[in-house]
C-alpha cells in the first residue's frame, strides 16, 4: 500500500508546461507515475507532454478523476494554486515550489483546515512510494521497494538515507518530504500516524534538523501514543553555530528554541532510537527493527 | 530582510505607532545638531545595527545635554559594537539615531510574528519588557501572553481589548493599546513582516504609548511584492561573502576551520558538517548549492572557498538528485581549480544522479582527488590532511 500514493494514483500537475514542470513531470511519468493532466489558466484545451492541458483544477479534476495534485507554480501565484486545489478538494497536494511568501502559506494553512486536502510542502521533494509512484522531483537512483517510512525536512540528506537503507536490504514503503519552509503542510506527526497505520510500513525514520518544532511535534505524538513501530530519528545541526540561519529558511529561531540537544532530547525520551551521525541511520533502524 | 531601528520607527508611524522623537547622524558633529533640534535636554544615543543586545553592549547611551551626544556619538560610529548576537566579529556601527529620551511609568514586551508552531500570525505580549527579556521568558515562560490570528478576520476589538487586559492595561490606555495592536497587526500583513517587536513599549505618565525600540524582519521571500523596500537594504550590515554567494544561487556562511566544505542541501550541509566535526575536524565554512545553480555559479562558490586562506583541504559531498548533476558540480571545481591555482587536496564523495560520470569530468579537468565512498569516509579523510598538514 504505502501512505498518501499508490501505483494508481491519478495525478496533474499545476504548472506543468513550465520548463521545470515539463522537465520533471517527463520523468515521473517514466518512472511510472500515472500523470493524466496538466493544469494552466489561459492553456485549456492545448497538449502538453501528450497529455491535455486544463485551465482550471476543477476542470481537470472533472475530467480525469485524478486523486493528488503536483504544484510547480513560481512563488508569487503557488498560494493561490493550491488553494485552487483545496477548493476542487484533491486529497493530496504536493507544492515543490520554493520561497513562497510566509503570509501566503498562513492563508493556505487556514483554508486547509477542515479541508478534504493533505498538503506536503511547499518547497519539498515530494513523496515516493519506490517502483510505484513519484509525485516530486527526488532522485530515485537508490530508492527500492521495501517496509521503511520516511519522513523528512531536506532533499539531498534524504536521498543519502535511501540510498543507506536500500543498501541495508531494507528499502522504503514511501518517502515524505515535509519540505524545508516555516510554515507548511503536514508535519512529522501526521507522517508517524500514516505510518504506524500502514500495513507496509514496519519502521520509521526521521530526517530532522535544527530550527523549526516539528521534531518536538513528533516527540509529542510518540510519547501520546507509544506506537509498537521502531522510529529512527537523525537531526541534523549539532554542530551549527547558534543564531546563523543555514540554508533553509525553517532554521531561523525566535526565542532560542529548535537546538539539535533539545530535539534529540526530545526524541530520546519519547521513545525513538537516536542515530549518531547521518551515516548510521540505516544501521540504527537494522537493529531497533532485531531488537 | 532586517530594518534598522530608525526605518521601522518612521514605518510603524504610517500604522499609528508612536515613538519618541529622534534623528539619525551619522557623525558626532551631525549628531549633536540633531539633538539641538529635539526637545528635551536628555538624549538616547542608539548605535544602528542589525542586532539584538545592544543595550547591554553599550549600544544604547542615555546622557545630558546636546555636547553630550557628541561624546558619545564618537564613541560609536565607526567603532565595532560586539553584542551577544553579532558573535565575535562584531558590527561596524556607521550610524546613530538620536532621540528624546523619555522616562516611562511602566515598560511592557509587545510583538507580531510569524508564528511557525501553529502556522498563523500570533500577538505575544509581557506585562514586562526590556534588554534582558528572552532571559526572563527562558525562565519564566508564563509570563508570555498570546493571542492566535486567524488570517483574512483581523481580531475584533472586544478580543483585543480582552487581550490587552491580561497584560495590564485597561481604560483609556487600554484603548489606546488596542488601537497600537490593531496598526501592528496590519502592518505585519500589508508589509509581508515576519516580526515585529516593541521591547519595550513605553507606557508614560500621561497615558500615552511609546515604541522605544523596534525591530522589524521582512520576509525575503515576498520582497518581489515590495519594491519599495529595496532602498532600505542595508549592504553594509550583510556579510558580503554571503551576499555574494547568493547571487549564485549558494548559501554561504564563513566558519572559523580549515577544511572547506561543499556539499547541496542544507539537510546534507549540516549533517557533513556534523560528521566531519565528529571526526575532529573544523569546518572552514558552510556551503549550501542550491537546485537551480548552474556549474558557473557554483565555480564562484568555489572560488570564494579557495580564497580562504585558512582552508587546507576541500571535502565536497554531492548526493545528486532533482535538477543538480554530480557531474555540474565536477566541471564547476575543474573551473574553481584552474581559476585559483592552489593544488589544496580534494575529497570527493559522489552519489545519485552521474556520479561515476562527475568522477571522470574530474580527472577530465586533470583536478588529483581522493574518492570516497561515503560521507563518514570522507570526513576522515578531510582530516587526516588537514593533521598532517598542520604535522
Amino acid at each position: 500500500m504505502a501512505i498518501l500514493v499508490g501505483s494508481d494514483t491519478k495525478v496533474i500537475c499545476q504548472g506543468m508546461t513550465g520548463r521545470i514542470g515539463t522537465f520533471y513531470i517527463e520523468r515521473a511519468k517514466a518512472y511510472g507515475t500515472k500523470v493524466v493532466a496538466g493544469v494552466r489558466p489561459g492553456k485549456g484545451g492545448q497538449r502538453h507532454l501528450d497529455m491535455p492541458v486544463f485551465d482550471s483544477v476543477a476542470e481537470a479534476v472533472g475530467a480525469t478523476g485524478a486523486t493528488a495534485s503536483i504544484v510547480f507554480v513560481p512563488p508569487a501565484s503557488a498560494g493561490n494554486a493550491i488553494i485552487e486545489a483545496i477548493d476542487a478538494e484533491i486529497p493530496l497536494v504536493v507544492c515543490v515550489t520554493e520561497r513562497m511568501p510566509t503570509l501566503d502559506m498562513i492563508r493556505v494553512k487556514h483554508r486547509l483546515a477542515g479541508s478534504k486536502t493533505r498538503l506536503v510542502g511547499p518547497n519539498s521533494q515530494g513523496v515516493l512510494a519506490p517502483g510505484r509512484c513519484k509525485i516530486g522531483v527526488m532522485s530515485t537512483v537508490h530508492a527500492r521497494p521495501g517496509r521503511i517510512g520516511i519522513a523528512s525536512r531536506s532533499a539531498s540528506l534524504t536521498s543519502e538515507i535511501v540510498a543507506q537503507t536500500s543498501a541495508a536490504g531494507l528499502g522504503q514503503s514511501t518517502t515524505v518530504g515535509v519540505g524545508g519552509d516555516a510554515v507548511h503542510g503536514m508535519g512529522f506527526a501526521e507522517c508517524l500516524d500514516m505510518f504506524m497505520a500502514d500495513p507496509e510500513t514496519d519502521g520509521v525514520i526521521l530526517i530532522g534538523e535544527i530550527g523549526g518544532s516539528e521534531e518536538e511535534q513528533a516527540a509529542d505524538y510518540l510519547r501520546a501514543h507509544r506506537p509498537a513501530k521502531p522510529v529512527v530519528a537523525l537531526v541534523a545541526g549539532r554542530h551549527a553555530p547558534p543564531e546563523r540561519r543555514m540554508g533553509h529558511a525553517g532554521t531561523l529561531t525566535i526565542f532560542g528554541k529548535g537546538d539539535a540537544e533539545g530535539k534529540i532530547d526530545a526524541l530520546r525520551s519519547a521513545g525513538a532510537h537516536i542515530a549518531p551521525n547521518a551515516q548510521s541511520v540505516a544501521e540504527t533502524m537494522r537493529r531497533a527493527l532485531s531488537s | 530582510m532586517n530594518l534598522h531601528e530608525y526605518q521601522a520607527k518612521e514605518l510603524l508611524s504610517r500604522y499609528g505607532i508612536a515613538a519618541p522623537e529622534g534623528r539619525l547622524a551619522s557623525s558626532p558633529e551631525e549628531a549633536e545638531m540633531m539633538a539641538r533640534k529635539l526637545p528635551g535636554q536628555r538624549f538616547a544615543v542608539k548605535a544602528q545595527v542589525h542586532a539584538g543586545g545592544r543595550g547591554e553592549a553599550g549600544g544604547v547611551r542615555i546622557v545630558d545635554g546636546a555636547s553630550a551626544v557628541r561624546q558619545v556619538a564618537r564613541e560609536l560610529i565607526g567603532k565595532k559594537l560586539v553584542t551577544s548576537n553579532t558573535g565575535p566579529e562584531g558590527r561596524i556601527v556607521r550610524k546613530v539615531y538620536v532621540e528624546t529620551a523619555v522616562k516611562p511609568e511602566r515598560m511592557l514586551y509587545l510583538a507580531a510574528l510569524v508564528d511557525r508552531g501553529a502556522g498563523a500570525v500570533s500577538i505575544i505580549g509581557a506585562r514586562e519588557g526590556g534588554g534582558d527579556i528572552e532571559d526572563r521568558v527562558a525562565r519564566n515562560p508564563g509570563i508570555i501572553e498570546r493571542l492566535l490570528l486567524t488570517p483574512g478576520n483581523n481580531p475584533s476589538p472586544e478580543e483585543l481589548r480582552a487581550y490587552v487586559g491580561r497584560l495590564g492595561l485597561a481604560g483609556e490606555i487600554g484603548d489606546r493599546a488596542v488601537t497600537l495592536l490593531t496598526g501592528l497587526v496590519e502592518a505585519l500583513y500589508q508589509l509581508d513582516g515576519s516580526l515585529i517587536e516593541i521591547n519595550p513599549l513605553a507606557v508614560m505618565p500621561d497615558g500615552s504609548l511609546l515604541a522605544l525600540d523596534l525591530k522589524m524582519v521582512i520576509d525575503d521571500n515576498a520582497l518581489f511584492r515590495h519594491p519599495e523596500f529595496e532602498p532600505l537594504r542595508d549592504e553594509d550590515e550583510l556579510d558580503p561573502i554571503e551576499l555574494q554567494a547568493q547571487r549564485h544561487e549558494i548559501n554561504y556562511v564563513k566558519l572559523d576551520g580549515n577544511v572547506g566544505v561543499v556539499v547541496n542541501g542544507a539537510g546534507l550541509a549540516l549533517a557533513t558538517l556534523d560528521l566531519l566535526r565528529d571526526a575532529g575536524g573544523a569546518p572552514a565554512n558552510f556551503m549550501d548549492i542550491r537546485t537551480m545553480a548552474t556549474s558557473m555559479q557554483i565555480a564562484r562558490g568555489l572560488d570564494i572557498l579557495m580564497a580562504d586562506p585558512r582552508v587546507q583541504a576541500i571535502l565536497v559531498n554531492i548526493h545528486g538528485g532533482g535538477l543538480t548533476r554530480c557531474d555540474t558540480v565536477a566541471e564547476a571545481i575543474g573551473m574553481a581549480f584552474r581559476r585559483s591555482g592552489r593544488k589544496l587536496p580534494l575529497i570527493f564523495r559522489a552519489a545519485g544522479n552521474n556520479a561515476d560520470f562527475a568522477r571522470t569530468v574530474l580527472r577530465n579537468c586533470g583536478v588529483p582527488f581522493t574518492d570516497a565512498r561515503d560521507m563518514a569516509e570522507a570526513a576522515e579523510r578531510a582530516v587526516a590532511f588537514t593533521r598532517n598538514k598542520a604535522a
